[in-house]
């Protein structure tokens, strides 16, 4: 038999919004940003692979590299705008600081031992784990890095500063591709994660 | 709390999250209004996916992204600053070789007379007369060693040289208020910038690749070099120029790649 206390507790943190609208709006929105400029960024890649091996052309967007550079500079409005609007959104509610620190090595350890044993979310859906807080403070990282990079490889002489910042036009291009490369590897984590913790896919899509 | 509290906690808030999905899913499915909205909509991308071809076809796509990419031509123009310098690099730091790239292979370079050039000079200008190499050549020089950014991604440092093509166009008395200035190339290829651009300190009419007259493989005899546009801005081989208000589009432009294409 449970106590009424309990029961109340249990009620109150299925039922209360976790994740408000317009996080979701956000989320979802950013996820199609980073696929089309994934995609059509591997095609662009192509054009002059300086890694030494090319993308499937089947796995990329746009058709040739025209078509991957306006799919490539549509999107990244998409990104922009909406990864400002989410880390404003974030700041100015308090969001960001009450559900992202403090972040400690030991908590996220912890975590991950307790993830290794299949256990990827806390009961009380209002806190990230530390584990959480590493991957989505990575994937923000990662993004932030891929605009900033971006911005460079899109205005290099414009941007002097940052150019330097990131060593030159050739260097920029190169963070540019590694930050894709952190996005890309998140992706499949991110995916397992939801998957072994469903209930994070309906915070994710009806906020409770 | 105790083993024995902990399991019946986690299923109990499970009943919670499942009634409280039913109720979600009941509003969705028990209101008629509801029920109907959902058969209209589906009906809707019902017929969407039968007239594909209409409602979101490729062409629909294609012009959406076009007009993108004439929005970000006027971001791109809002973005330069006209006495924003790209860098500039010591003669050690040159691409050597440096790659030669067109839209045809090397065979088919146009073979050009210097006897028998001449620059054609058109449109929103004071003085239309032509110019001979000779002539080009007896205006002021300058050199400059900057980097070459291609579409594809890849870059090459080279030396230029050759008119500040600000200098030549006040020399010719263009209209310094209109939009565009536009080339023809003897390859073929024909391309256009915006004056502000042709203004820049660094965009060069340029007669030399470091220090030498221009090769054929770099643009003889004549190239615009701008360290702040991306190469298929920078023509080879022109043979005319005009000024205009009319945007003259160009050869990878109308194919699709951004008019601006700058840096």
């Amino acid at each position: 038999m449970l106590s009424l206390k309990k029961k109340a507790f249990v009620r109150k943190h299925s039922s209360a919004i976790v994740n408000p609208l317009w996080l979701r709006l956000m989320h979802w929105l950013n996820a199609l940003a980073v696929i089309l400029l994934v995609l059509s960024g591997w095609r662009i890649y192509d054009a002059s692979p300086f890694l030494g091996f090319v993308i499937p052309k089947e796995l990329t967007l746009g058709g040739w590299l025209a078509g991957a550079l306006q799919w490539h500079f549509a999107a990244m409005w998409l990104l922009a705008i909406n990864g400002i609007a989410y880390l404003l959104c974030n700041l100015l509610t308090g969001r960001l600081f009450k559900k992202f620190f403090p972040l400690s090595p030991r908590e996220v350890l912890k975590d991950i031992a307790a993830a290794l044993r299949g256990k990827f979310i806390s009961d009380d859906l209002t806190r990230y784990t530390a584990m959480q807080r590493t991957a989505y403070l990575f994937i923000i990282a990662s993004l932030v890095i891929l605009v900033l990079s971006g911005l460079v490889l899109w205005k290099s002489v414009q941007f002097p500063l940052l150019r330097e910042m990131l060593g030159g036009y050739e260097g920029a291009r190169r963070v540019h591709f590694f930050a894709m490369a952190a996005v890309v590897v998140f992706f499949p984590i991110h995916l397992l994660m939801v998957a072994l913790s469903p209930r994070a896919l309906l915070l994710m899509i009806r906020g409770r | 709390m105790n083993e024995h509290s902990k399991k019946p906690l986690l299923s109990s808030a499970n009943e919670t999250l499942l009634r409280d999905i039913r109720k979600d899913m009941g509003r969705f499915i028990h209101q008629p209004q509801r029920r109907i909205f959902l058969q209209h909509s589906l009906t809707l991308g019902g017929l969407a996916l039968l007239s594909g071809c209409t409602v979101v076809d490729e062409n629909s796509i294609e012009n959406a992204l076009m007009a993108i990419s004439r929005f970000n031509d006027k971001v791109q123009a809002l973005l330069f600053d006209p006495n924003r310098l790209a860098p500039t690099y010591p003669q050690s730091m040159i691409t050597q070789p440096f790659p030669f790239n067109a839209f045809y292979g090397k065979n088919n370079i146009p073979e050009i007379e210097e006897e028998d050039f001449r620059l054609e000079v058109t449109g929103m200008v004071a003085d239309k007369r032509s110019w001979t190499l000779k002539e080009l050549r007896a205006l002021p020089q300058v050199d400059q060693i900057t980097r070459l950014i291609c579409v594809e991604g890849w870059s090459a440092i080279g030396r230029w040289g050759g008119i500040q093509f600000s200098t030549f166009l006040r020399r010719i008395g263009a209209d310094l208020t209109a939009k565009y200035v536009g080339f023809k190339c003897a390859d073929e290829y024909y391309t256009s910038i915006d004056m502000p651009t042709a203004l820049h300190p660094q965009t060069i009419l340029t007669l030399t690749y470091n220090g030498e007259m221009l090769p054929p493989q770099y643009g003889f005899p004549l190239k615009l070099r701008m360290p702040t546009k991306l190469g298929y801005k920078n023509p080879k081989h022109i043979h005319a120029m005009f000024v205009t208000n009319v945007n003259p589009g160009g050869y990878w432009e109308d194919q699709g790649y951004n008019w601006f294409g700058g840096s």
